[in-house]
């Protein structure tokens, strides 16, 4: 035990003495946090529409309006033909077109069937899909003010019962993205800058050529790992503490769940990503491969891990492959516990697997690691 | 002078690949002597100590360093000994002292024993205005030799120099070589890799390493006598070019 502290006192001594390294540590984090949060949003903000109304009727123009009528909306111009407005859409002018054909008034009130056409710039696909959905939900409410409006004949009674469906967003009301993303992206913060210092830590002692003085000591293989795991094991976790206050100040994220309970998770979680640091550090002989390996890694698994995407709509291979991906885990939970406010026993299989993973992970680290080549 | 054997070497080999580093090395270091492991560049000097100090494990031959074999003891082994790499291996960003502290603590001495001993130490050396200093702030004379003092502050029972006056100027290197003599006085015996062949001639013992093989192996008066010659200098000459022949 003495000799781990040894080490872990050792570390701190040179971390707190690198100028660069406590810049890195907190203030880089906290920039990433505040421009990745708000930057990040799958949320529609603003829909530029032009229009092609070859009907120019009253309904036409009421359609029309309706549109200009939603926040989301701006409708930038009007054209006489579909071509010149598909050209204000390719030059980025505009992201959608509202096609109204000739007679739309006419065929409406007499074969009360009419179409109309939604041409979407869909390069982002999410955004075309929520462009559709909006204007879909904005043409149908049209559909209901028309009718009351045209169709004078009493309604017998049953006609136009539909199902109304009113959703309540459970955990998430407003659907904030940023309630969403900010545990997400403190995460993806925490896991970089544990295995990225660890790994690194490693590798450059073997650069440096420190690790043969400290091979030909009787050091034991797992009091070095968790000499180099400790250390960096605190300072993720003071970051995450760091992070929450920040996300909490900045953006008033909700924390629904217990404190305790995440950082319980997370300080097992980081062991995980810290193992996976030092045990790619075994196999690196320099700081570049190192950086490269572990960013390889991270970068999948961050991908794949559910941060941006629901891991649901994976295809099956993939959702296999998460099983192995400890990011997947902490995304998951980390959210369950601060959107949903989950308690142990809801979390409680990812808690067993991640605390499997971690003495794995850790093993190989302490097993690859060589002290007699 | 005790003729017991603190390291022995038989038919040790080690092969990289094809490459044969160490071939067929036999020898003894006794208790308490300095002994000289001379060669040129690529002998296979840094390869035969590094299998001593249980960093590489050799590929045949039996090794015994302390009493403990070095396929399967090398951790016994390492806490018999110090070791001072050619690559100068304190941190440069720690202070004269928290480097002491650091492998005083790896090696398991109580942190009162650190600070007595390394009083005395700093004390012996001169080097008060070193110790709060960080590494790369101190002179390479005296990392030198504030290395080779913390490769044998847990007091071994060998320690292994391997070229430790590289790139010194000739001054810091007798002052080394008084250190040296001081830690044989404690009785730590000496094993040093040099290619200063003056340097052999401090020692109790040498040997001279060609192309993977030990050449010969004697004190260096004898050698001088023997091949004739008028320093250790020359017989590196001789020698060299007799295994070249």
């Amino acid at each position: 035990m003495r000799t781990i502290g040894y080490i872990i006192r050792k570390e701190f001594t040179q971390i707190f003495r690198n100028k660069s390294m406590l810049p890195i540590i907190f203030v880089m984090p906290i920039i990433q946090l505040i421009i990745l949060v708000n930057a990040a949003t799958l949320d529609l903000k603003r829909v530029n529409m032009v229009v092609v109304d070859e009907d120019l009727s009253h309904s036409s123009r009421a359609l029309v309006s309706k549109f200009q009528g939603s926040p989301f909306y701006k409708i930038k111009a009007a054209f006489f033909s579909v071509k010149e407005a598909e050209e204000a859409v390719l030059s980025g002018d505009a992201n959608v077109i509202l096609h109204i054909p000739v007679h739309f008034e006419r065929k409406l009130l007499k074969e009360n069937n009419v179409s109309v056409q939604l041409l979407i710039d869909a390069i982002n696909g999410v955004a075309a899909g929520l462009t559709n959905a909006y204007s879909t939900a904005i043409i149908a409410d049209f559909n209901k003010d028309i009718r009351a409006e045209l169709v004078t004949i009493p309604i017998p009674d049953g006609m136009y019962k539909t199902i109304n469906t009113i959703p309540y967003y459970w955990y998430n009301p407003q659907l904030s993205y940023k309630n969403f993303m900010v545990p997400g992206v403190l995460g993806i913060l925490i896991t970089m800058i544990g295995m990225f210092l660890a790994c690194m830590n490693l590798v450059r002692e073997k650069e440096i050529g420190t690790i043969e003085q400290i091979n030909v000591t009787p050091i034991r293989k797992y009091q070095f790992i968790a000499g180099k795991l400790i250390p960096f094991w605190i300072i993720a976790l003071c970051e995450l503490a760091f992070g929450l206050t920040v996300g909490k100040l900045l953006f008033n994220t909700p924390f629904l769940g217990s404190i305790w309970l995440l950082f319980s998770f997370s300080a097992l979680y980081l062991i995980v990503i810290l193992g996976f640091g030092l045990f790619i550090s075994t196999f690196a002989d320099t700081q570049q491969q190192a950086m490269f390996v572990s960013w390889f890694i991270a970068m999948v698994f961050i991908m794949m891990s559910g941060l941006f995407t629901s891991i649901e709509n994976m295809p099956n291979w993939a959702q296999i492959m998460n099983k192995i991906n400890p990011i997947a885990y902490f995304m998951r939970v980390v959210r369950m516990i601060v959107l949903k406010g989950s308690g142990l026993k809801d979390i409680l299989p990812e808690f067993i697997y991640l605390f499997g993973y971690a003495i794995l992970i850790v093993n190989l680290a302490i097993w690859r690691y060589r002290k007699t080549a | 002078m005790s003729q017991d054997s603190i390291i022995i070497v038989k038919d040790l080999v080690k092969k990289f690949g094809n490459f044969i580093a160490n071939d067929h090395l036999t020898f003894d270091v006794y208790q308490g002597e300095i002994f000289g492991f001379l060669g040129a560049n690529g002998a296979g000097k840094t390869t035969a100590i590094r299998i001593l100090c249980g960093l590489s494990t050799p590929t045949s031959g039996k090794v015994s360093v302390a009493g403990y074999d070095a396929y399967k003891q090398t951790e016994k082994i390492k806490q018999n000994i110090g070791y001072m790499s050619q690559r100068f291996s304190l941190y440069e960003d720690l202070t004269a002292f928290e480097n002491i502290q650091f492998y005083g603590g790896i090696y398991g001495l109580s942190s009162k024993e650190i600070k007595s001993r390394s009083a005395k130490l700093f004390d012996r050396l001169g080097f008060e205005e070193f110790q709060k200093k960080q590494i790369k702030d101190i002179p390479l004379g005296w990392r030198q030799k504030l290395a080779f003092s913390v490769a044998i502050f847990h007091k071994p029972k060998i320690v292994f120099l391997d070229e430790p006056t590289g790139g010194v100027d000739p001054i810091t290197r007798r002052q080394f070589w008084d250190l040296i003599y001081q830690a044989a006085n404690d009785g730590i015996t000496i094993f040093v890799t040099t290619h200063y062949m003056d340097e052999a001639e401090y020692c109790n013992r040498a040997s001279i390493m060609v192309d993977g093989r030990i050449a010969d192996i004697d004190t260096p008066l004898n050698m001088i006598k023997k091949y004739n010659a008028n320093s250790m200098d020359d017989v590196f000459y001789i020698l060299a070019r007799k295994m070249v022949d």
